[in-house]
């Protein structure tokens, strides 16, 4: 299925990518050469074939509802570019 | 001692022949003296290995000392070592020191053995070369104009070229076992569960596992014995005993049959690589195995089905890369779309890119049933075809790639190219299934490995009927001239 530059754009943003304009015309191409391999998919019949989502189909193992885990806020925002008071500092988000 | 298998330096420090220190200053020294040249690790901790030595020495004096005790390892830059810098291969995470300790490093912590550094490896886990590493190319040892194999590059280099007595690594979509081939080591991939993925940073969460990278399948059982077991911490951690894996390694071959798909002998096997793996078969013949023709019917299509599955995970599990936490943060950030889009189109690489962009196409609105469904579809029966071939053998075998190692930058241009030499190991991933390569050859002075496939959790066995050639041939024990 071919795609076109607008649409890897679009695609893009949603992943919060930027694609440079110097970039966009070589990446629809290899995009696109990416989704034709995959079109290979279609050459085979899977009517009725359930999805598979776990190679062994495991099922989510639950546990009890019980605190197990410490604080460690200190130690874990170490490695953040910006925090203050324990919070994680970002851009304005509301207008 | 460089030269020594695990097992043989295991036994050298438990008879007092030398120390952990000097078995690690070693390593550091050789590491020194060749990395430059191979650019096989990110981070050599230097000093906290020495430390490490010194406290394995101090256990054995105290007679507490197991069989990993004091043995100096690599570890793949994505596992999350504390206190260590943790960089997945890419500018995203230059800056990341892990807060906190993997499940797999911290096992081998425990045991005393002793961390070297961080192994170079493709960016994120993505890619087939080690060329698409924020910190260069890996070289292969045995032919500095080859690529060594990927994303576990850094850690077969090293392992190959004894700068490390052994590895972890992980492995995808064949991440462990084609560089393991392309290097001429030995290397694992257990059954998807197997090993617990806490702390290792995710690409693909339904296909990637850890595992060793070793010179021997006798050193890869001793390093699975530490790494394998249920994890609580990781959700989809199996609860399935562990054998000792060394305990079975000795086992007859007798009567043991082969399966060899058909498909597999598909146009693209290089001669040379085909001649390698059919002479190591013979050698399996002699120790009283049986070859028995078998069909996967839809191996073909586990290329386009890797290629939407592992990408489309890779795209959720990337998007916590935002610069708000952890990782790389854009100067000057206006908006929080700007802080987004310009802190992750800065961090990540082209490849990285390029399958998030392929990921986040397939699973979204209009496109989900016809790229993800259909993709996981195909994945059933993928792993339909290989429950049906163990039904009529014990094992399956067969080539890690089509080549021996290609030209470092021979695929550059070409990412689909580069896909498609992916064939003979995806299939595993997506089946979950366990494999194991074990250096049999060479082609055109290129290593060649030979793919051995079991059934889920057959990991004992696989080893069993790596170790066997082992004692009969001597490929894994030939090591690349260093100049």
């Amino acid at each position: 299925m071919a795609i076109d530059a607008s649409e890897v754009r679009k695609v893009a943003r949603l992943a919060r990518l930027a694609v440079d304009d110097s970039a966009i015309a070589a990446t629809t191409i290899t995009i696109g050469n990416i989704l034709a391999m995959v079109d290979r998919m279609q050459s085979v019949d899977t009517q009725g074939v359930p999805p598979l989502a776990h190679p062994l189909e495991a099922i989510q193992r639950l546990r009890q509802d019980e605190i197990s885990e410490t604080d460690q806020r200190e130690q874990l925002q170490s490695c953040a570019p910006a925090v203050e008071e324990g919070l994680f500092l970002v851009p304005r988000v509301i207008e | 001692m460089y030269d020594k298998t695990i097992a043989e330096q295991s036994r050298a420090l438990a008879r007092g022949e030398l120390s952990s220190v000097e078995l690690t200053q070693s390593y550091l020294d050789r590491i020194r003296q060749f990395d430059g040249d191979i650019n096989s690790y990110i981070t050599v901790t230097e000093e906290l290995a020495l430390d490490q030595a010194r406290a394995a020495d101090e256990r054995r004096a105290n007679g507490d000392a197991g069989v990993m005790t004091g043995i100096p390892l690599a570890h793949k830059d994505l596992f999350c070592t504390e206190g260590v810098k943790t960089s997945c291969g890419s500018k995203m995470l230059d800056n990341f020191i892990a807060p906190y300790e993997s499940t797999v490093t911290a096992r081998f912590k425990d045991a005393g053995a002793v961390m070297l550094g961080k192994t170079n490896m493709d960016e994120f886990a993505m890619g087939s070369s080690n060329e698409n590493s924020y910190y260069g190319s890996v070289k292969n040892p045995w032919d500095k104009a080859a690529i060594p194999g990927g994303s576990s590059g850094g850690s077969a280099a090293a392992v190959a070229a004894r700068l490390a007595a052994g590895a972890t690594g992980t492995d995808t979509g064949g991440s462990i076992r084609q560089p393991a081939s392309h290097c001429g080591i030995t290397g694992l991939k257990p059954t998807y569960g197997r090993v617990s993925r806490w702390g290792m940073v995710a690409y693909a969460s339904s296909l990637d596992q850890a595992g060793p990278m070793t010179r021997s399948a006798e050193d890869a059982a001793i390093m699975l014995n530490t790494m394998a077991g249920f994890d609580p911490r990781d959700s989809t951690s199996l609860e399935h005993s562990v054998p000792d894996y060394t305990a079975t390694l000795n086992d007859s071959l007798e009567g043991l049959t082969i399966g060899l798909p058909k498909e597999y002998i598909a146009a693209g096997l290089d001669a040379d690589v085909e001649q390698q793996i059919d002479r190591a078969i013979t050698e399996y013949v002699k120790l009283g195995a049986r070859v028995k023709e078998v069909s996967l019917p839809n191996a073909g299509l586990c290329i386009p089905a890797y290629y939407v599955i592992a990408p489309a995970e890779a795209s959720s599990n990337l998007s916590r890369f935002d610069g708000v936490r952890f990782g790389h943060r854009c100067e000057d950030p206006q908006d929080l779309m700007d802080l987004y889009l310009r802190s992750r189109s800065e961090g990540f690489g082209e490849e990285v890119k390029r399958r998030i962009i392929v990921g986040t196409y397939a699973l979204s609105s209009g496109y989900y049933d016809a790229y993800y469904r259909k993709a996981q579809q195909i994945r059933r029966l993928i792993r339909d075809d290989f429950l049906n071939a163990f039904k009529e053998c014990d094992v399956i075998m067969g080539p890690n790639a089509p080549t021996a190692a290609f030209d470092l930058g021979a695929m550059n241009n070409d990412p689909v190219a580069m896909y498609l030499s992916d064939i003979y190991t995806l299939s595993v991933n997506l089946a979950g299934l366990p494999g194991l390569s074990v250096p049999v050859g060479m082609a055109n002075n290129r290593p060649v490995g030979l793919q051995i496939i079991g059934p889920h959790f057959a990991e004992a066995r696989l080893l069993n009927i790596g170790h066997r050639l082992q004692q009969v041939t001597d490929w894994h024990l030939q090591s690349p001239a260093l100049i």
